[in-house]
């Protein structure tokens, strides 16, 4: 009994120093987000500092573009991940509920396409992006970030649709329900929570997205990584600064995703545990 | 209500599927209803009873032959326009609506007015008992409430053709026999041709006015349930209807005799003569535990062997003895004291010997003597 508490007891603390190593960089960013650039400069760590909102002050300030930027990364996440799930559902309960013999090799196929280092793909992209007037444009980064991530809703919605019963599907179909009525009645309302954490993590995936945003975009269409980016200027690092607008582009994301876990996890292990 | 009739009925998947046999799942079905039967097709998994079934509703299509309900051949009819309801093993109730709500979903697809599906699931829920349940959601439901509900969704239709496949196997065994009565009470009133796919001969006896026994995608045998007990087409029929199920002995015939190690056996008049215009002496001679009695040594037909199970169930007591090579099971009276080990001298009466051929295993029928007699359906 004593040398089980004994392991628990070390375990938990073994899990609290793991994530605490996990946290910490994102601790740190917070910290010296609410220094001075002096402060944020010392070599010696410091923790204890009378904090200050000036850098805050800076990323928010009118000059600054933080909400251009952030009107930028919700729309192109937004509409990207609205438009990956209208393509990805059809394609998912045509997989899951009519299984031919290539739809294994079909699903395979499409997530090898991830394999690709993006930046194989990024001259011809760019080049056609060019060519066509979509660089440096909303719409073109939308359906980058689309492209980006079908795979991955396809994938996921392909294993939410899998875990309805067909035996469903197929008494709907004997109740006289057409394919567009078994859909929004009865095979959407039961896969709604891996619909949910689906569109959130294809969410997350685009907000989070920097290569692209910062090689296709310049101002107009640039998002918040473009923003972050940014301040790496010619003067020199202003850490305090870039913590500060660090801490404004991901406070969003992480706010959401704080409100979702429930969801997220419950999404994300529901095919897993059978 | 309708007659269904499937006339040389086949299914091969073919390429459809990977790894599956080239060979037809279903195989040359031919069977009509009466108008408001029920047919229960019946046989081991795998034999088609299920895939045939699929094919009258239209959740497969068949590949070869015509599939007619009411007359209109139905082949190419999506299952929608075929006028049918399903109830499913698992179901298949939609989870997130309530049982007013499953009950209503087809009604409400065909835009009836709102008084009218209230008015059919009040009376299906009535049928069923389950007027208490109507607000709640499938997941707060037993077994045996499920299975009512997949029942009334079936019911408001007032379909044609009722489909069932296996519908009672997920539920206990006791409730299984409630259910059972119950779905053949519903069947009576309501007279619509129903077929019920199961895998239980006892079922299939029960509730079956006639049973298709079907094995490896060909039907063996249709015919009513006491006709299947008595007159089996074939050693599997034989096998397959009764529980316990029949012994089989290989013997030798020789002028009205069948024997072999162990066993000797006369046949009656009837088999006599059949045997008389039939070339070859090998046979597989079936009998029925139920039909085996004690007797001593001296009976004409007489079966010996010694005890190697018994099984005392109350009424009766069930043994199984070595005969020869081979092994016997009888059902005795429970009150009769069988001991492992003992020796034990078996009969039973010729009219209810089964022979079979021993190649193709068919009934080897018995031959109509001079009397015209009830053996000759």
């Amino acid at each position: 009994m004593n040398s089980n508490r004994f392991t628990n007891g070390a375990l938990g603390v073994l899990a609290w120093g793991v994530a605490l190593l996990i946290f910490f960089p994102i601790l740190w960013l917070l910290l010296t987000s609410f220094k001075t650039e002096q402060q944020a400069f010392t070599v010696v760590p410091n923790f204890f500092f009378s904090p200050t909102l000036e850098s805050f002050k800076m990323a928010l300030a009118q000059g600054s573009g933080y909400w251009h930027y952030a009107w930028n990364s919700a729309l192109t996440a937004v509409a990207s991940t609205v438009i990956g799930l209208a393509l990805a559902v059809p394609a998912a309960y045509a997989m899951a509920f009519y299984p031919n013999k290539r739809t294994d090799f079909l699903l395979v196929w499409m997530v090898s396409t991830k394999f690709i280092p993006a930046v194989g793909v990024l001259i011809p992209i760019y080049l056609v992006y060019s060519a066509v007037g979509l660089l440096d444009n909303a719409l073109g980064l939308t359906l980058l970030f689309t492209a980006m991530n079908l795979p991955i809703i396809v994938w996921m919605v392909y294993s939410y649709f899998r875990d309805i019963p067909k035996d469903i599907v197929e008494a709907a179909d004997i109740d006289g329900a057409s394919i567009m009525q078994t859909l929004f009645k009865v095979v959407l309302p039961l896969a709604l929570p891996g619909l949910a954490s689906t569109g959130l993590l294809a969410l997350i995936l685009a907000w989070n997205e920097s290569f692209w945003s910062i090689t296709m975009t310049d101002h107009s269409a640039a998002t918040l990584a473009v923003y972050i980016a940014s301040f790496k200027s010619a003067e020199g690092l202003f850490w305090a600064k870039m913590s500060a607008a660090s801490v404004l582009a991901i406070a969003p994301i992480i706010v959401l995703g704080w409100f979702t876990q429930r969801q997220m996890v419950r999404g994300l292990t529901f095919g897993a545990v059978k | 209500m309708a007659i269904v009739e499937l006339k040389n009925v086949a299914k091969n998947y073919g390429s459809q599927i990977k790894g599956a046999s080239s060979s037809n799942a279903v195989d040359d079905f031919n069977l009509v209803t009466r108008d408001g039967e029920f047919v229960v097709l019946v046989g081991p998994s795998g034999c088609g009873k299920s895939t045939t079934m699929r094919m009258i509703a239209g959740l497969e299509r068949n590949t070869e032959g015509e599939i007619l309900i009411g007359g209109r051949d139905v082949s190419q009819v999506p299952p929608k326009e075929r006028d049918i309801a399903m109830v499913f093993q698992s179901y298949a109730l939609y989870p997130h609506m309530s049982v007013a709500e499953n009950m209503a979903f087809s009604l409400r697809l065909k835009k009836r007015p709102a008084e009218e599906i209230k008015q059919k699931i009040d009376e299906a829920a009535q049928t069923l008992g389950i007027q208490h349940l109507l607000e709640r959601k499938p997941r707060e439901l037993s077994g045996g409430q499920r299975q009512r509900v997949a029942l009334g969704r079936a019911i408001v239709r007032d379909p044609q053709v009722f489909l069932m496949d296996e519908p009672l196997s997920n539920l206990d065994a006791k409730l299984r026999v409630d259910m059972r009565a119950e779905i053949v009470k519903l069947h009576k009133r309501l007279k619509v041709t129903t077929f019920y796919v199961t895998h239980d001969q006892v079922e299939a006896m029960t509730m079956g006015e006639r049973i298709v026994v079907m094995k490896d995608g060909k039907i063996q045998q249709i015919d009513t349930p006491i006709n299947l007990y008595e007159f089996p087409a074939n050693r599997f029929v034989a096998g397959f209807i009764g529980n316990p199920s029949m012994n089989f002995l290989p013997a030798k015939h020789v002028d009205g005799v069948v024997s072999g190690d162990g066993y000797r056996l006369s046949l009656d008049a009837a088999h006599r003569a059949s045997m008389a215009t039939r070339g070859g002496a090998d046979v597989w001679a079936g009998i029925r535990p139920e039909h085996l009695r004690l007797s001593d040594a001296a009976a004409t037909n007489r079966i010996e062997g010694t005890v190697d199970v018994v099984e005392t169930l109350g009424a009766v007591t069930m043994v199984q003895l070595s005969v020869g090579k081979h092994s016997v099971s009888a059902q005795l009276p429970g009150h009769r004291k069988v001991q492992l080990g003992d020796t034990l001298t078996l009969t039973c009466d010729s009219d209810k010997l089964h022979l079979f051929d021993s190649e193709s295993e068919l009934a080897i029928a018995r031959e109509s003597t001079a009397a015209p007699s009830a053996a000759e359906a």
